[in-house]
């Protein structure tokens, strides 16, 4: 079977692209409840009938002229030859907005198929939509679909492969305006539904003749036509034409203008009971975004976020732990059992069980933290957070929108870094790239709840609370001294959508839990398995073969050869050193590696811990070398997959490196701040 | 007067959009344009306001609020 029709869904930004997407394909990409979830075009096939299709998923945009990366991305897919059919998936409950780009892309000349999402919001609101109507007076056809529910899914696709022929739109309403007499030669209602005003018309007219004289072959005049009239850039660069007397100044306001103009003629006569008013979400926002109480709200929440991950997560973590002893144990009668090699024993227990298992038992932990951002994130509160934290991030040269990254820094730096291209301006991009690394991420959550609970059994949670606000801190303290210096005034330029509050969906949760639980799992089956391995061997092998003191291992050497560095910030033992290395690959590691170094077998387990208290202490490691360890750990280099997106997004090595670099340094520097305090106390 | 001068809870109509022309369009393709009718809904000290326009809600920060002219609609 090849692939017969391929289809790109786009839209205004959260209107459900991407839950629509799911549905077909099955897929299981991330959907939550703020504007730009999407950053990249997805592909994916689906078979329909005898036929497989192709379908892509694309960023969401409120129009063909593009600002941002994101919007870029999609209006080039757009414009390219891949797509044979458009399916343009619209809000229905917000179709007056959601109108204007499907205005822009009927004019593209491709088929449109119009998919309007959400029909159940819009029934429980009382509205009503004339489906009759609609496609008459924009040529289309349009299918009323609920992605959530899954209703409507086959008469689209039906609609969608139907359609691929239309090469033209054919409004059936061809005089509307009343009243207005037309000068016009041509009565273009006939071929176009947006149909201008003469004295457009007239020029999109002039313009088409001198396109079609000057660029033979070029197809659908009428939208180079238009483009040429707003001057768009690309456009004009492309296909100049040298007729000031027509482009006498951009058109671009007028055109938009009488777009809308339309658009409210289509919503009078198409929409029934439209001043229905969501005032659920009106009531919500008067408080979370209050303008006294919305921050200390927000603050709140965090809190309550990271309380749930530690407390309930550390309760289900003991289970856990508890079943890693009885496999442990177990393996070790079984494998002596049946004669297996001590060496082989030691690699299995003491370096994969060790390592894999180790940072296995910190999935509750994870799960509660992802579950905890999917519930924040599904719920709209997401945006509200950009414009509550507008006053704060303004101060540091930022907008709020720059906040969104940030907090899902929480979760994960990779998505959180990716995000950032929602944000226009390129040094504001660049800035929050440098400093989202600074937000704790789960990865680094292994690596407090370990050590304070070691080493400040009382206070442990404060201690990894302090994590938390220390990298915050950082990454504020970094903004405001860049802000400082740049010389030019940044403007503070937040614009974001703020979508309607909705009881977070199951499904959505489930699927954004479940990725990242199984991210979690595949990152300990492979990153962290090989880590442990390799760990294992290097700390068991030295210039003489096996080596029976891990003193003499290749570990040892190079870890002993960079404690000089690590000495001033109380890091200076090699197994530490080598466990921060060994970090760079994902951060668990540096759990694992001190348990394979340091030969523990399950280092979480209280047995575990003392044993480490006491190694540790018996070298002189002791609190401050323990706090110094965690905040170097939440600063220094981000992992490999961090540093990779971050090359992908700011496409400079350069850059990049100078992160890595200045990461690093920063982290060196508060150790060393915090360890020396530390002393003192 | 400018939106950021607005009290919430009240419809203004748009007489013109004075910001940088990148966020202009922006706003146009929003359907923000000059004789458009907003809500204010939410306001902070800063300048930084929540209004909706066609029947969504944008937050925008002081430097664009302070952009748009508005009056009271009738």
């Amino acid at each position: 079977m090849k692939e017969e029709l391929s289809i790109g869904f786009i839209g205004n930004p959260n209107c459900g692209k991407t839950t629509l997407f799911n549905a077909y394909t099955g897929a299981k990409l991330k959907v939550a409840n703020w504007p730009g979830v999407t950053v990249e075009k997805k592909e994916g096939a689906m078979k329909y009938h005898e036929h497989l299709f192709k379908l892509v998923d694309l960023p969401g945009i409120y129009s063909l002229t593009s600002y941002t990366m994101e919007e870029k991305v999609s209006r080039n897919y757009i414009l390219s030859d891949d797509v044979d059919v458009i399916i343009d998936v619209v809000d229905a409950s917000a179709l007056e907005r959601n109108l204007y780009l499907t205005l822009q892309l009927i004019e593209l000349g491709k088929p449109v198929v119009l998919a309007l999402n959400m029909m159940d919001i819009v029934e429980e609101r009382g509205m009503e939509i004339d489906m009759h109507r609609l496609p008459e007076m924009l040529g289309i056809p349009a299918i009323g679909v609920s992605a959530r529910k899954k209703t409507g899914l086959e008469i689209l696709m039906h609609a969608a492969s139907h359609h691929k022929e239309v090469q033209r739109p054919d409004p059936l309403v061809h005089q509307h305006k009343l009243g207005e007499v037309s000068k016009h030669p041509h009565n273009h209602h006939e071929e176009y539904a947006m149909v201008y005003s003469d004295l457009i018309e007239d020029k999109i007219d002039l313009i088409s003749e001198v396109l079609a004289e000057k660029y033979s072959g070029l197809k659908n005049l009428r939208w180079h036509a238009i483009k040429l009239l707003e001057m768009d850039l690309e456009i004009m660069e492309k296909y100049p034409i040298d007729r000031p007397d027509i482009i006498d100044r951009s058109y671009e306001k007028d055109i938009i203008n009488q777009k809308y103009d339309f658009i409210e003629e289509i919503i009078e006569e198409v929409v029934v009971n439209k001043s229905q008013k969501a005032a659920f979400t009106d009531k919500i926002d008067s408080l979370l975004t209050n303008r006294i109480l919305g921050l200390p709200i927000f603050l709140g929440i965090m809190a309550i976020v990271f309380f749930l991950t530690f407390t309930v997560g550390d309760y289900l973590k003991g289970y856990l732990e508890i079943l890693l002893d009885w496999i442990s144990q177990g393996t070790i009668s079984g494998l002596e059992l049946i004669g297996t090699h001590p060496m082989m024993v030691s690699l299995i227990v003491d370096g994969i069980i060790a390592g894999v298992g180790g940072i296995l038992t910190f999935l509750p932990n994870i799960f509660i933290l992802f579950l905890a951002l999917a519930f924040l994130e599904d719920s709209g509160y997401m945006s509200r957070v950009a414009y509550v934290m507008d006053g704060i991030m303004g101060k540091i040269g930022l907008s709020g929108r720059a906040f969104i990254p940030m907090l899902l820094g929480f979760g994960c730096s990779v998505p959180a870094i990716m995000a950032s291209r929602a944000l226009e301006n390129r040094r504001d991009r660049f800035k929050t790239i440098l400093i989202t690394p600074f937000m704790s991420c789960s990865a680094r959550l292994p690596i407090y709840v370990l050590f304070s609970q070691m080493f400040f059994a009382k206070h442990a949670m404060l201690v990894a609370y302090s994590m938390y606000v220390i990298g915050i801190v950082v990454a504020i303290l970094v903004a405001l001294v860049i802000s400082l210096m740049d010389k030019k005034k940044v403007e503070n330029t937040l614009l974001i959508e703020l979508p309607e509050y909705k009881a977070p969906n199951a499904r959505s949760i489930a699927i954004y839990v479940w990725e990242k639980v199984k991210d979690y799992l595949i990152k300990a089956g492979t990153t962290i398995f090989i880590a442990s391995v390799i760990m294992w061997l290097i700390s068991n092998v030295g210039m003489t073969g096996f080596v029976t003191d891990m003193g003499d291992s290749f570990a040892a050497q190079i870890g002993k050869a960079l404690v000089p560095i690590f000495r001033p910030i109380g890091l200076g033992y090699w197994q530490i050193v080598v466990a921060l290395i060994s970090g760079i690959a994902a951060k668990e590691i540096v759990v694992a590696s001190c348990g394979v170094l340091y030969g523990i077998g399950n280092i979480n387990s209280s047995q575990g811990m003392s044993d480490m208290v006491s190694i540790l202490a018996a070298v002189g490691f002791g609190a401050a070398n323990a706090y110094a360890l965690m905040v170097f750990c939440l600063l220094y280099v981000p992992c490999a997959a961090t540093i990779a997106t971050i090359k992908k997004e700011t496409e400079s090595i350069k850059y990049t490196l100078g992160i890595v670099a200045f990461q690093v340094l920063m982290a060196w520097l508060m150790a060393f701040i915090v360890y020396h305090i530390g002393l003192l106390l | 007067m400018t939106l950021s001068e607005g009290v919430p809870s009240t419809v203004y109509h748009v007489l013109g959009v004075q910001v940088d022309p990148s966020i202009e369009r922006r706003l146009a393709a929003l359907g923000l344009i000059s004789g458009t009718n907003i809500t204010l809904l939410n306001k902070k000290k800063r300048g930084a306001v929540i209004f909706s326009v066609r029947g969504t809600r944008f937050a925008i920060g002081k430097v664009i609020a302070d952009g748009i002219l508005v009056e009271v609609a009738e």
